[in-house]
């Protein structure tokens, strides 16, 4: 029998023996887990950021001159590692406050051009669609076209709360709330779509990786 | 000093980032602060690696429930980074240098045969849970709680050949994988076009807010 | 014969959730490890089983498609593997597809990750595209047909970076070879000098990120594969035509399957997939129709 397969199998009825109840081999292999899952982390940010990145950028192995501004990245970095000191775990918010401040500058503009400007603009299109060639309405894509813009609007006005949804606005508000409800249906039947893909990824490897049961 | 700084760094990043999409001239300042970004980034890494480790010999240490399991979580730790720098360093002093994750090394073995089963099983189980919730929590109790059902349904059996199947005595069309189609593609569009522009608003003023100083919770103000 | 007993034992579990609708519709609903028992059978059971499932291409996959037949011999593609071992079954399959159609096509393929994982999932998917008799037989050279350039931390922030210079963010390849030294990478400056990206994400960073950086900032043709979680909140975009075709989930996997003939794990697991969502929709069935009567009997 392949010994690796069998220590994955191992792991694997591990981790499922859970769904009969808690028990000491499922939290010895969720310990595992843990310990792993963060030296895989640690191993692969060390060689492919710092070892690669950083410090053959500042050393390049071939003598050329070194990008000596990476040195500002890792004493962000080395501050970040204050956090685990009680009294000067205060410095570790300079980091922070660099990652917070960056990653805020590039959402403002990539959220609004891509997810708000781009919608917009893809939802204000003619509702009528038209065949190029022959001219005559097509008519799955007009009715489309005019599903999108009443659901895209109808679903902005219930997320707008500033005003109470009473009368007509109330009305579309509740369009709005169908429509959502509609999309939030979809993602549960993704959902579950995706749970079960992750199972059987799992079976697949039981039975065929494994046992050979499967051809 | 404790305030000010963290507020300073986080103005001057946010608006590198913001102005240097209208003034190309700057894009040469956003490359070098994601150069940071991507090396704070890693030390952020060792340093949850590092807290884990402090936990964890804090409760191996005060024998609190559970250390028994503690301990193994540090031991699979160690060995994981140990077999992760041996077989790094040693590939980097190979001529040609052998990546530590390419086919054959021990961090690939460790990775195909002892992370991969753990972590995907851990995700697994969702399936059963998702399925037991299916049975014992999802009603139609309203209007809006079917049509969710409603759509979950026709996507679930449309997007596999299931529906399609049950009325093949009667017609070879694929209605049902149509009509999931047709789901996606319009009122869960539609939807998800909604959900897509009021989050956007509202990551701008966020940002907006976090860049000229007014959200101050990230350096620890109100 | 195995198909035969698989075949027979599913029959018996469908027709025993007709005793637990029974139960669940008099008050008496069955515990939670029962129904994990049922998922469990309805998706290791069809493993077993023969019956060919027919998959229907939808527009969203002929579009990516359409897109690859669009790219000539030679063309320079992007491939960013940005998931983890978990999502795998889904996007392992279009991965592997991917390659494979890639490689016969004599397509450049340029591979990395914005996820830990990606890199050597990329690996396991070159691995497998590579045992194809035919792509063995075209001896293709690493760093001159593919090359995996490997993981870099910083999430938007890398594909930011690369909007000027790859190699400002990929130095050296996931082997340590210089970038100026692999000559797929010569002429290689940014996105305007790859022809296609196509992403296969999980989550963040991925697919959005793609989107809206490499695609809306840097101007870069895309399509994309996701976990069928993700699939549902990229539409808009694929409406907009920021994305050239999208592969939702397992469906999508076995879908580009079909389109690029190359039958893969998407194929043989979707008769799983499907008896997996036909049990979860009897028993919300099953579950509905005790709360309908419950409620009946309370009016």
């Amino acid at each position: 029998m392949d010994i690796s397969n069998f220590l994955a199998a191992v792991l694997t009825l591990g981790i499922f023996s859970f769904l009969y109840k808690d028990n000491p081999v499922y939290r010895a292999c969720e310990a595992i887990f843990v310990g792993v899952s963060a030296g895989y982390w640690a191993i692969v940010f060390f060689f492919d950021n710092l070892q690669k990145k950083f410090w053959e950028g500042v050393f390049p192995p071939d003598g050329s001159a070194g990008d000596h501004l990476l040195w500002f990245g890792a004493i962000l970095g080395v501050l970040m590692l204050f956090r685990l000191s009680s009294k000067i775990g205060w410095i570790a918010r300079w980091p922070l406050a660099f990652i917070v401040g960056a990653t805020a500058g590039l959402y403002m503009i990539t959220y609004f051009v891509s997810n708000a400007m781009n919608q917009v603009a893809d939802t204000m299109l003619s509702l009528i669609v038209v065949n190029d060639v022959t001219g005559s309405i097509i008519w799955t894509q007009t009715i489309g076209a005019l599903v999108v813009a009443v659901g895209v609007i109808s679903g902005l006005v219930y997320f707008f709360f500033s005003k109470e949804h009473k009368g007509v606005f109330g009305a579309t508000a509740k369009v709005g709330i169908w429509f959502l409800m509609i999309t939030f249906g979809a993602s549960f039947g993704y959902t579950v779509m995706s749970r079960m893909s992750l199972l059987i990824g799992r079976m697949s490897f039981l039975f065929r990786d494994w046992l050979g049961l499967i051809g | 000093m404790r305030r000010e700084v963290p507020l300073i760094i986080t103005s001057i990043a946010g608006l590198v980032f913001a102005i240097s999409f209208f003034i190309p001239l700057l894009g040469d300042a956003q490359n070098r602060f994601s150069d940071w970004v991507s090396i704070v980034q890693s030390f952020a890494v060792w340093l949850g690696l590092l807290n884990l480790t402090k936990v964890s010999l804090e409760k191996i240490t005060r024998k609190r429930e559970g250390w028994q399991y503690a301990i193994l979580t540090v031991v699979s730790l160690v060995i994981m980074l140990a077999i992760g720098m041996f077989d790094g360093f040693s590939g980097l002093a190979q001529d040609p240098p052998v990546s530590y994750r390419e086919p054959g090394t021990n961090f690939d073995w460790m990775f195909r045969y002892v992370y991969t089963p753990l972590t995907s099983t851990m995700f697994a189980m969702l399936a059963f849970f998702v399925a037991s919730a299916s049975y014992r929590a999802f009603r139609a109790r309203n209007f809006e709680a079917t049509l969710l059902l409603v759509a979950g349904f026709f996507v679930m059996g449309g997007r596999v050949p299931l529906f399609d199947l049950l009325i093949r005595w009667f017609t070879d069309y694929p209605l049902f994988n149509q009509f999931a189609d047709w789901i996606m593609t319009y009122p869960n569009t539609a939807g998800q076009r909604a959900i897509m522009i009021g989050i956007a608003l509202g990551i701008m003023s966020s940002s907006l807010r976090i860049i000229l100083g007014i959200e101050r919770s990230h350096v620890g103000g109100q | 014969m195995a198909s035969t007993i698989a075949t027979i034992l599913l029959i018996l579990v469908g027709v025993s959730l007709l005793y637990i609708a029974y139960r669940t519709i008099t008050g008496r609903p069955v515990e939670r490890r029962i129904v994990f028992i049922y998922i469990a059978l309805a998706v290791a059971l069809p493993l077993f089983m023969t019956l060919p499932a027919p998959v229907q291409v939808t527009p969203d996959v002929e579009r990516l498609y359409d897109a690859l037949e669009e790219l000539r011999p030679g063309s320079k593609v992007l491939v960013s593997f940005d998931y983890d071992p978990p999502s795998a079954p889904e996007l392992q399959p279009m991965a592997v597809a991917f390659m494979k159609y890639a490689f016969k096509h004599d397509l450049r393929v340029i591979v990395m990750g914005l996820w830990p994982q990606g890199p050597q999932l990329a690996n396991l998917a070159i691995e497998e595209a590579m045992a194809d008799q035919e792509i063995a037989a075209k001896n293709l050279e690493y760093g001159v047909d593919y090359v995996n350039l490997g993981f870099q931390s910083g999430n938007e922030f890398v594909i930011q970076a690369m909007g000027t210079q790859f190699k400002r963010m990929f130095p050296q390849d996931d082997r340590r070879i210089p970038y100026d030294s692999i000559p797929l990478m010569a002429n290689v400056t940014n996105f305007s000098n790859v022809d296609f990206v196509f992403n296969l994400s999980s989550g963040k960073p991925g697919t959005i990120e793609w989107v809206q950086i490499a695609v809306d900032r840097f101007g870069a043709t895309m399509g994309a594969g996701n976990t069928a979680v993700q699939a549902p909140q990229v539409y808009p975009y694929l409406r907009a035509k920021q994305l050239h075709g999208l592969l939702g989930g397992m469906s999508g996997a076995a879908e580009f399957e079909k389109i690029v003939e190359e039958p893969g794990d998407g194929t043989t697991f979707i008769l799983s997939q499907m008896f997996a969502h036909a049990i979860v929709i009897l028993f919300v069935i099953i579950g509905n129709a005790a709360f309908f009567t419950e409620r009946r009997k309370q009016e």
